[in-house]
């Protein structure tokens, strides 16, 4: 059809016309990067919306300590063929420091943690606005975010009281001590997601796809075996061919059973699927508003 | 990897179409809205699991989709939206965004959100009710922010037996009131929201309906022409200079296509300068491309090197937008605070920024009735209003019945950074 364009491309455009702004409207943006397929994506827009110019932003990773090793060896690679800077922003030492104090328990995760981390190491970097991966169709406080999300000098996030935004008109404007988050890719969904990544070929972590590890069946979901995570008595490790739908904290992301072993058949799985990808996250079954709650106090 | 399988390639054909949807508690908007992601598969077990258990909760016998959206403690806890909430749904030709904005706090302010950016409006009738006092307000401002098309849905068509009489009555209604809009296309389907009569299947209860289900015309409406192809802006929004050894003379103006044609070898002009060159090339991180339309964004380089900016506007020499500090505004307000006496705000236009003062309030607009109210001229939260402004630096403006892109601005309160008004340029 002459003069238009399919939704993958206009979706494509809209989030490299919302980078373009960050670094236009703020003085010293960075990308939030968690190693996870939205970030990833996030990076990927990134570079196409400066090229022939490397990336103008650095990357912030918020370390849990908690990882999949596969993560770190990713963002290893990718901060060194974008020739980006990278600055890590370390729950460990937030612990180590006293600045907060970490979960016991069976369920114990340091999810909760990484919101001082966060609003520490965007202090200490004097980032005015952090882009995020988050999108409006993961979870329903996040369907009210904004593309340009204000925040006070706390950090906070006030869901009744966020400027409103219209046509492509973003008001980056603020007070000493302020700062955004952005979200480049609002409007996609999982499925888009999938689609731009099989389209475009992005490299993206082997979680992501089908593999065997040993797991245990906890909340619901397939929790993997790592040295963090502390087995109940009735707890078994068994082997299944698994794989994840979002990757975080190790501690806290669920596998799903899963032949799907190339990107192809992920997007034929995600089109089928009768479960939300974030089912299989054990930090948004604490409570009915555990999302709108975070993200108040800061989170992503 | 299974090459022969046609769905995970068909994905490549798909539109985006944005569309909001309006309305109150009653009118059945949360069933539609419902039943369109359920029919085409868009909400998850999960998702009903939890709404189900939110409605049990709260003591409710039936299953309330409106929690889906309602996503926030107070809306969930005092049974209201706040916000406008964004949802998502594909069928194998379309992918949906719906702006669902709510119809009673704060409507105009939300609505006018909502259908800022859609290609398409639902309003929602009850066939009991007929045209109402909200249904005037919500077609109102989907014509005044030139949404293209507009799909009237009469609604509980199972409550007066599926009755064509009734259903002609509303047409007739609605298309008494429409003269008064300007829409060019306006669509009516009898509906069961709640039995799902014409929203995804055609219905057997009524036969006399010869027209699509609702779905259908979701899914093939054209919207290919809801852009303007014809008038060349191409708002600048920052430059990119690589500084590399490769690139060590790149000077490339990166922004996102606003209106019209681009192609390399365009006689092109600068605004404000008023600098012409060539367009030399087109670049995207995909390559070189022989042309550029709107909503693309995308790289412009030209011939000659010339002074270019954020804020300035890349036109074609003899087609430019009109250079003007007093702008003429269709004016939404919405803070709950009106405008301050002489009051100063910011102004965005496209990438561009300025001041501006409002010189004069013409008249405000009643909602409900589109009446004049030219005795009254103090601007309250929600009020439309015609308003003069000053700008402190020529803006190039368009009319906004042409382009919304070049159309449209926003005001912004100097102390407090909020944006507390959405303007519609009139010529």
């Amino acid at each position: 059809m002459r003069y238009s364009l399919t939704h993958l491309k206009e979706l494509e455009s809209e989030s490299i016309f919302v980078m373009r702004e960050v670094y236009a409207q703020f003085e010293n943006p960075a990308i939030l990067f968690s190693g996870g397929k939205d970030s990833i994506v996030l990076a990927h827009l990134a570079k196409k919306a400066f090229w022939p110019a490397k990336i103008p932003f650095p990357l912030v990773h918020i370390d849990t300590g908690h990882n999949f090793p596969e993560t770190i060896k990713f963002r290893d690679d990718l901060v060194e063929e974008l020739g980006v800077k990278l600055i890590v922003g370390s729950v460990q030492e937030s612990i180590d420091k006293g600045r907060v104090r970490e979960e016991t328990g069976k369920n114990a995760s340091r999810n909760a943690l990484q919101t001082t981390t966060l609003l520490d190491t965007i202090e200490a970097g004097n980032f005015d606005a952090c882009m995020g991966g988050a999108r409006r169709d993961e979870e329903k406080a996040r369907a009210k975010e904004r593309f340009f999300s204000h925040r006070d000098d706390f950090g906070q996030w006030d869901p009744k009281n966020q400027r409103p935004e219209l046509w492509n008109l973003f008001n980056g404007k603020k007070n000493m001590g302020e700062n955004f988050r952005v979200f480049p890719i609002s409007n996609w969904t999982e499925m888009d997601v999938w689609q731009y990544i099989l389209h475009e070929n992005i490299a993206i972590p082997s979680l992501y796809l089908a593999h065997e590890r040993e797991v245990i069946w906890r909340n619901n979901s397939w929790l993997p075996v790592s040295k963090y995570i502390q087995l109940g008595p009735n707890e078994t490790p068994e082997k299944k061919m698994i794989r994840f739908r979002t990757l975080g904290d190790i501690t806290i992301t669920g596998g799903v059973e899963s032949e799907a072993d190339t990107l192809a058949m992920i997007v034929d799985e995600v089109a089928s699927a009768r479960q939300t990808e974030r089912g299989n996250r054990a930090d948004d079954k604490r409570g009915e508003t555990a999302m709108e709650d975070r993200k108040k106090q800061g989170y992503f | 990897m299974n090459t022969n399988n046609t769905d995970s390639n068909s994905y490549l054909d798909m539109q985006l179409l944005r569309f909001t949807t309006a309305g109150s508690v009653d009118d059945g908007k949360s069933t539609l809205i419902g039943r369109l992601l359920y029919d085409s598969k868009s909400i998850f077990e999960d998702q009903i699991d939890a709404v189900q258990s939110s409605s049990e909760k709260r003591g409710l016998e039936h299953v309330d989709l409106s929690l889906l959206t309602d996503g926030l403690k107070d809306e969930r806890e005092q049974g209201i939206t706040i916000d406008v909430a964004y949802r998502y749904f594909a069928t194998p030709k379309r992918k949906f965004i719906i702006a669902d904005t709510p119809g009673h706090i704060q409507y105009t302010r939300n609505m006018v959100t909502g259908a800022s950016t859609s290609n398409l409006a639902l309003i929602l009738v009850d066939v009991r009710h007929g045209v109402i006092e909200q249904t005037c307000r919500h077609s109102f401002i989907a014509s005044l922010l030139q949404i293209p098309h507009l799909v009237v849905c009469i609604n509980k068509m199972d409550l007066v037996d599926y009755s064509e009489e009734a259903y002609n009555k509303v047409v007739e209604q609605y298309k008494n009131f429409a003269a008064k809009l300007d829409v060019k296309d306006i669509r009516f389907v009898p509906i069961s929201a709640l039995h799902g009569d014409n929203v995804v299947n055609r219905s057997e209860n009524t036969p006399w309906y010869g027209g699509e289900t609702l779905m259908h015309t979701l899914e093939t409406i054209h919207i290919g022409s809801d852009e303007n192809h014809i008038d060349c802006r191409f708002p600048v929004q920052t430059v990119i200079r690589p500084h590399s050894d490769e690139y060590h003379d790149y000077r490339g103006y990166a922004g996102r296509v606003a209106g019209g044609v681009f192609k390399p070898g365009d006689d092109i002009t600068v605004l404000p300068s008023g600098f012409t060159s060539k367009i030399k090339a087109i670049d995207s991180f995909d390559g070189a491309l022989e042309e550029a339309f709107a909503p693309m964004s995308v790289t412009l380089t030209l011939e000659d090197d010339i002074d270019v900016g954020r804020g300035d506007m890349i036109v074609r020499p003899k087609n430019q937008p009109v250079a003007t500090q007093d702008i003429n505004v269709m004016l939404c307000w919405l803070n709950q605070e009106g405008p301050m006496a002489g009051g100063k705000y910011a102004i965005k236009h496209t990438s561009n920024e300025a001041r501006c003062m409002i010189k004069e309030i013409l008249y405000k607009v009643d909602i409900n009735t589109l009446h004049r109210l030219e005795s009254d001229k103090e601007i309250k939260g929600n009020d439309i209003a015609r308003v003069q402004l000053r700008t402190t630096k020529p803006l190039f403006v368009d009319e906004y019945n042409t382009n919304r892109n070049t159309g449209s601005i926003i005001l912004i309160d100097e102390t407090t950074n909020e944006t507390v008004a959405a303007g519609m340029i009139i010529l």
